[in-house]
């Protein structure tokens, strides 16, 4: 079972990465971009194949190591 | 008094901590892996700076779930002196002993420099002498702190906002702040005042030969503390 898991930054906090991208990508001429923000892609693959038990650990995973629930949130999607 | 530095794998700092605590301040002091607990009687622990895991996932998040990370816990929860010195402070803000979070210094670059900060607490174990601007290096890229309102109040209306970064003359302003930490916050203690948690390093200016004494200042406090 694969889990994909998005950490972002919450929308409230300063993402300085995310607005550079953006200057950059003004400077080759995308002009018409509202905004960038910058976040981590965590795929983990489990060897166990019971949906809910892995769902209830990936749920502590996100919240208690990928993410830092001060300044970041998270989603994720479980694949077969 | 007996210190213990900490060290991690990433850790860069454990040396100069234990230099200076053991030939400048002349202390016994021992190096402590992360994967020991702690077996004697320590009277203060120093975490000090480095990337500790590469920094990887976020600074600090992974060293603070080493297994001598819940020997520290244990440590502050007896009132126990603890001193996290930037990768430190980020792994004590990771492992919820000091409240807020680190982000990417607001310039995204990695800033080396000599700044100044002004002290707003004299009563602390870590801060009881006189001097009131202190000039010391930092050397990070994640050392923008940030909290939420309530938790800045908190800080405030409880003393535990410790230094912040200022001019030469002691004047705090956006020019002044390397990083971009709300309120200028350089450094804060937790609400017990026993963990100070810092992004500069004090190790780096505590011998005249490296251009500064203002760090010793702050060694010479814990060692009074501890001595009375």
């Amino acid at each position: 079972m694969k889990a994909n898991v998005y950490v972002t930054l919450k929308p409230d906090v300063l993402d300085p990465e995310g607005l550079t991208i953006k200057n950059a990508l003004n400077t080759l001429n995308y002009k018409k971009i509202k905004n960038v923000r910058m976040g981590k892609f965590i795929v983990i693959e489990f060897t166990d194949s019971n949906r809910e038990k892995v769902e209830q650990d990936l749920k502590k995973i996100c919240h208690d190591i990928l993410s830092n629930p001060i300044i970041e949130d998270y989603t994720y999607k479980i694949e077969d | 008094m007996k210190f213990g530095v900490i060290v991690f794998p990433g850790s860069n700092c454990d040396m100069d901590c234990y230099y200076v605590m053991k030939d400048v301040m002349k202390q016994k002091v021992d190096y402590l892996w992360h994967k020991d607990s702690i077996r004697e009687d320590y009277d203060c622990l120093i975490l000090p700076g480095g990337f500790s895991y590469g920094d990887y996932l976020r600074a600090g998040a992974i060293a603070r779930f080493s297994p001598i990370m819940s020997s520290v816990i244990e440590f502050a929860k007896k009132g126990k002196l603890i001193l996290g010195i930037c990768n430190g402070f980020q792994i004590l803000l990771e492992a919820k002993l000091l409240p807020g979070a680190m982000i990417k210094n607001n310039c995204l670059q990695f800033v080396c420099k000599y700044v100044h900060l002004t002290k707003l607490m004299s009563q602390t174990p870590f801060t009881n002498f006189e001097k009131e601007i202190l000039k010391i290096p930092v050397a990070h890229g994640e050392g923008h702190y940030i909290a939420d309102d309530n938790t800045l109040k908190e800080l405030q209306n409880n003393n535990q906002i410790i230094f912040r970064y200022c001019d030469e003359k002691g004047q705090v302003t956006e020019s002044a702040n390397p990083n971009g930490s709300i309120f200028n916050i350089a450094g804060i203690v937790n609400k017990k005042g026993n963990i100070l948690g810092m992004m500069p390093h004090p190790e780096r200016c505590s011998e005249e030969e490296l251009g500064g004494l203002d760090g010793k200042l702050i060694f010479e406090s814990i060692i009074n503390h501890l001595n009375t």
